[in-house]
């Protein structure tokens, strides 16, 4: 059973692989796999002769390379969350965007676009360039810190209530985040539509190592809990019987999810389906054993959003599509596949 | 073994168990009968520590429920609940593994592997063991959720099995199938505690019944002793008639005809 998860796990590291070398080498800027190679040997000081243009290079360290870890990381950072979410929700429909980590990370985003308050002038002073993400963090943080407290009763966590109050402060947060677009101006307008719409353009090496930590604890910690979260799909009380803590367990996958998704959402705007699909396609694939599901959904989430990105960036160069736009495009029309899939399955006796 | 001391659990001013006492002994089934309302669900929650008594006490092997930890009581104690439905579909075979969690880490041990396969023998799933478990009828379902029970504490000398209603939604060969198995359990030394329905499996299966109206206790003993129309009576609001059995000790337990 574990030899077979470690099996599938080692496909999806080579799939991810390959989808690195090619990001890397498709673009603007063409790049062979062999200038790719000799530049990964001559910068990790295995050899000596650099086969390969000074342009390339400055264009695959600075701008190329930074894109491609910057949508791993955001990718791995959805997938990973999206898979502990339904496990720990105990419905497949379920996704970060539900309980509200979306919508309260986008306000703040907005609100710091449009409002110009103080608190977000003193914070833009403070942090610079990184005020927008932090802002967004922040959002994040305190609506899925509201939707956990409506949820809680008696220092128990009611799923359901959770799942409603996601709804509620959702649709509260779009009504707000519509307000504040109906008070824009042209230039604030084309602003909150471009970081709504998701984009890895613009990424750095400060961008990546500020979001590389809130990922990578995350997709360290999570798999731990993939016990736990099969038992969960039992139900709660069940779990509960069978000695998993679960008011821990609640509470770190929730802040953990939190912590990856308003981080990527912060640097990356909404970019939405990825948290949603990619623990569905391999669940169908290969089985609901969480011990694959939560590191597989890691993998396959860099994977495939580093390919949207690709496709994003190249298929209408020199112009760009945002990425969000086009997972939704690839996305929905998989996730209506799965929906007909599943029911007809289910309907073999 | 498990002691139970004027059990109390309260919402507002509600008493819905109230001042229960009784004990079941390692090779003991105890059978808990009720109407609905009565507090028997409330009284396996109380049992197995899903809510906390607002007064009296419950002893497990002579130690307070509350000063065990989660792990350790998992592998003393096992709970089949009454409603069993899987979010995510999983193979009969990992989900009798999950009964096994309590006991390894990360990866399950030789020991885990042989107890698996050992229980789903007992249980007669042994052919569904690749199967879909959502694709299983609802007896197979059930047989499989008993395997995964049986499996958390197998191995475990004298351990406590809780039972809410494992006959529920069966045909009568599977609920004579699980009352047997659930039996064997408790002659191999297992403490068994059951929620039924049935009066005459009750009594022809459990070594005492418990009979509960309104959180309180209406009878408590041997069958042959529980068992009579007035106890049912009071339990149940219905009219019943006795009678003898062959090869029985305790009367069966028929509907009084309208009239009669």
């Amino acid at each position: 059973m574990s030899k077979k998860n470690g099996l599938i796990l080692l496909l999806l590291l080579i799939f991810l692989l390959v989808v690195v070398v090619l990001s890397s080498c498709i673009g603007a800027v063409r790049i062979s796999f062999s200038e790719l190679m000799s530049m990964f040997s001559y910068y990790t000081g295995l050899s000596n002769t650099a086969r390969f243009q000074d342009q390339q290079a400055a264009v695959f360290l600075n701008i190329r390379l930074p894109r491609v870890v910057l949508g791993l990381l955001v990718g791995a950072a959805l997938g990973v969350s999206g898979a502990v979410i339904q496990g720990l929700f105990r419905n497949p429909l379920a996704e970060p965007g539900l309980i509200g980590i979306s919508a309260g990370a986008t306000l703040f985003a907005v609100m710091m676009i449009v409002l110009e308050l103080n608190f977000f002038r003193a914070l833009l002073g403070a942090l610079g360039a990184y005020a927008l993400s932090i802002a967004a963090f922040i959002g994040a943080g305190l609506t899925t810190l509201i939707v956990y407290r409506i949820g809680m009763k008696n220092g128990k966590t009611n799923i359901t209530s959770v799942l409603l109050a996601g709804i509620a402060i959702n649709a509260l947060a779009y009504s707000f985040i519509g307000l504040l677009t109906y008070m824009s101006t042209e230039a604030q307008l084309r602003n909150i539509v471009f970081w709504n719409l998701g984009s890895l353009g613009g990424a750095s090496w400060t961008m990546v190592s500020t979001l590389l930590p809130f990922v990578l604890v995350p997709v360290l910690v999570l798999p731990f809990m993939a016990k736990a979260l099969n038992a969960f799909a039992l139900g709660e009380a069940q779990a509960l019987h069978m000695g998993i803590n679960i008011k821990r367990v609640k509470f770190l996958v929730i802040i953990l999810a939190t912590m990856a998704v308003g981080a990527s959402v912060a640097v990356a705007g909404v970019i939405g389906f990825i948290g949603l699909i990619i623990p569905h396609i391999l669940r169908m694939a290969f089985g609901a054993d969480h011990r694959l599901i939560i590191p597989g959904s890691a993998l396959l989430g860099a994977a495939l959003l580093c390919l949207a990105d690709l496709v994003a960036r190249t298929l209408v160069a020199p112009a760009e599509l945002p990425i969000g736009i086009l997972t939704a495009i690839i996305g929905t029309p998989v996730f209506i596949y799965i929906i007909i899939s599943e029911r007809n399955k289910r309907h073999i006796p | 073994m498990i002691k139970v001391r004027n059990l109390q659990y309260k919402v507002g001013t509600r008493k819905l168990v109230d001042d229960l006492s009784f004990e079941v002994k390692s090779g003991e089934l105890l059978a808990v009968l009720g109407a609905n309302g009565a507090g028997k669900s409330t009284l396996m929650k109380l049992l197995c520590r899903e809510i906390q008594p607002s007064a009296g006490h419950i002893l497990l092997h002579g130690v307070d429920l509350d000063s065990y930890k989660l792990a350790e009581l998992a592998r003393t104690r096992a709970v089949l609940s009454q409603h069993n439905t899987l979010s995510v579909s999983f193979v009969v075979e990992e989900l009798v593994m999950m009964g096994r969690y309590p006991h390894f880490d990360q990866r399950p041990q030789e020991q885990d592997l042989k107890i698996v396969q050992q229980v789903m023998e007992e249980t007669g799933i042994l052919h569904l063991a690749g199967r879909d478990y959502n694709t299983l009828s609802g007896g197979e379902q059930q047989r499989v959720q008993l395997s995964r029970v049986l499996a958390q504490i197998y191995d475990t000398q004298k351990a406590c099995l809780l039972l809410d209603e494992p006959t529920n939604g069966l045909d009568l060969l599977y609920q004579q199938q699980i009352m047997e198995l659930a039996r064997s359990l408790a002659d191999r030394g297992f403490c068994v505690v059951c929620i039924l329905h049935d009066i005459n499996f009750a009594s022809r299966f459990a070594d005492k019944i418990l009979m509960l109206k309104e959180g309180k206790k209406v009878a408590y003993g041997h069958p042959i002793e529980v068992i009579s129309c007035e106890n049912i009576h009071e339990t149940f609001s219905i009219k019943v008639k006795l009678m003898p059995c062959e090869g029985y000790s305790c009367p069966l337990v028929v509907p009084a005809t309208v009239g009669s």
